[in-house]
């Protein structure tokens, strides 16, 4: 029973068996060409010689990388010694996407739980609700959230005004700032899969559960936690993973001293910095870094589905 | 019944919903006020205004803008199109294509715009476009927005199709229809919810985009969210507030229409 519910309908149905090379060819097309081959030239860069004004010169060179892990002094002649400050930023980035993770697992299941276990009829409506700041360009809710949280701005205003504080707290341009802006930019995609799972899950398990004895939470943690696994791991990947490359959020919350991945990787080939093959490398290593993280997702997911 | 509703309620995630809610709606509420302002300080409240609005049409900006929106509503319903036309024929072949040694591989290439950061893949197009020689410009924001919206186009399409047992198809093509004729006139009227979700999610998306279309964008090409950006860097504006509100609207309008096409579907 509960196998059936974990494992999601994946039927053998081949009605059009016959036709899959071309109905597949239009999207390996367009996914090789536009996303692949150029991943695969940006490892190429990586491995390249900078040019000043941008670009590269074709000669190889370890130079991106050797720049991102080893300080090698004012003149570049010492060996190499460990470089933190792009560790750092990357240590941040990761700490900050985990918060934000963290923060939206907190409000979004409780949410998506509540949303799941509406009568039919108005689920819809929850959902809808839950959609629409999410359907909200990305730029915008950062921008709002950055006018919310300003020192004079209505969030002081509000807490100032019910007595909880007497002058205004300094939120924006701090890390709590950025973790905020990045949970709410995200905190739909935890609420839509975990939601999702929910809906399907069987109520009759947890009733077996309550006949037996189980407590509520008993129940919600031994029995409905497993079960809806999938959309909880599914829901914090989606924040995960885009909050730890994200710009917008660290660049218009965080100022100058929260420096994350993106704003590095962004520097390289916008600002006065320009070092094509260093950003391409920092992109690399945050690419490895995101592809580690969804293997071990994947692998444990599958073994959730073998093991329920 | 009443048992059933028991098992399900835990105290406490009501409140929850609640609050986030509020966090969501919170911020723009905020904007949405503060654009009817009529101060020129986004701190002080005035009373009302539609002058940032008019800002918008026939202020200094407002050519900068005109042009940005054109741009970024017909690169989002071209790029929405042609995503979504290609994820249909992707989720075909996956979800009734059989087993087949190419599935995980195909599934995998579809999710890898979701996989790859944004930022990366913003890299990765603006190497890629730079390597070939390829001019940045309109065209260059088209494709990329093609090729991160089909996975985005794909999910809710391929969820619609998996709901929907091939037990259809099977009874249409007994009853003499070709293969086509059963995908035409059976599994695609079927899978019409799926598909204009998608459709809308790729759109939004498109519209959304800000990271990719900076790096890929030529010179002086802008769209909404990089005119915007542009502007917000110099400062916070009232016309921001006013422009954000236009497309927060879009954005609710969209989404209902979303909502009506899959509240009129029945049938399931």
């Amino acid at each position: 029973m509960a196998g059936g519910a974990a494992s999601g309908g994946s039927s053998a149905a081949d009605t059009y068996a016959g036709a899959r090379n071309w109905l597949l060819m239009p999207s390996w097309v367009v996914l090789i060409v536009f996303v692949l081959a150029p991943v695969c030239m940006m490892l190429i860069y990586s491995f390249l010689t900078k040019e000043f004004r941008g670009g590269v010169i074709w000669e190889f060179s370890l130079k991106a990388y050797d720049q991102f892990f080893c300080d090698r002094g004012l003149f570049g002649d010492e060996p190499c010694a460990i470089e933190w400050t792009y560790i750092t930023i990357f240590w941040r980035s990761i700490w900050q996407a985990g918060a934000a993770t963290i923060l939206s697992l907190i409000i979004g299941f409780p949410t998506a739980y509540f949303i799941a276990t509406r009568p039919e009829r108005t689920r819809a409506m929850w959902v809808f609700l839950i959609t629409i700041p999410y359907w909200v360009n990305l730029l915008i809710r950062t921008v709002s959230m950055k006018f919310l949280l300003r020192d004079q701005g209505p969030l002081n205003d509000f807490l100032i005004s019910i007595g909880l504080i007497d002058s205004p707290l300094h939120i924006i341009n701090t890390n709590l700032a950025v973790q905020l802006g990045l949970f709410y930019s995200y905190l739909p995609f935890m609420v839509l899969p975990i939601y999702a799972s929910v809906e399907r899950y069987n109520f009759a398990l947890s009733e077996a559960a309550a006949d037996l004895y189980a407590t509520k939470w008993t129940t919600l943690r031994r029995i409905l936690l497993p079960a809806v696994k999938p959309g909880v791991i599914a829901g914090c990947i989606l924040v995960f993973v885009p909050s730890l490359g994200a710009f917008l959020a660290p660049d218009l919350l965080g100022g100058a001293k929260n420096f994350m991945i993106g704003s590095l990787i962004e520097e390289q080939f916008k600002g006065n910095a320009g070092n094509w093959p260093f950003g391409a490398a920092a992109s690399m290593i945050l690419l490895t870094m995101v592809l580690i993280i969804l293997l071990i997702f994947a692998r444990q997911q599958r073994k959730a589905e073998a093991t329920s | 019944m009443s048992a059933k509703t028991d098992v399900k309620t835990y105290s406490g995630f009501k409140f929850m919903t609640l609050l986030c809610l509020v966090i969501l709606y919170a911020p723009l509420i905020v904007v949405t006020v503060y654009s009817f302002n009529a101060s020129k300080s986004i701190t002080v409240w005035e009373g009302l205004s539609l002058r940032w609005y008019a800002d918008v049409f026939v202020g200094p900006e407002s050519g900068k803008f005109k042009q940005a929106a054109i741009n970024s509503f017909v690169i989002a319903i071209v790029a929405a199109t042609i995503s979504t036309t290609i994820a249909t024929l992707a989720a075909t072949a996956i979800v009734r294509g059989g087993k087949f040694r190419l599935r995980t591989a195909s599934l995998g290439l579809i999710s890898l715009p979701l996989m790859v950061p944004e930022i990366v893949t913003a890299v990765a197009l603006l190497i890629f476009y730079n390597s070939i020689g390829f001019d940045r410009g309109l065209l260059t924001i088209l494709v990329a927005h093609i090729a991160f919206c089909i996975p985005f186009a794909y999910l809710p399409i391929q969820a619609r199709m998996q709901g929907i047992e091939d037990t259809y198809e099977q009874a249409a093509m007994d009853l003499y229809a070709t293969k086509a004729q059963a995908f035409r006139r059976v599994l695609l009227p079927l899978m019409m919810p799926g598909i204009i979700s998608g459709f809308l999610l790729a759109f939004i998306v498109s519209l959304d985009d800000f990271i990719i279309t900076n790096f890929v964008k030529g010179a002086g090409v802008e769209t909404l969210p990089t005119a915007i950006f542009g502007s917000v860097k110099q400062g916070l504006k009232p016309n921001i507030m006013a422009i954000s509100t236009m497309l927060l609207a879009v954005s609710i309008v969209m989404v209902t229409i979303s909502y009506f096409v899959s509240k009129s579907d029945n049938t399931k």
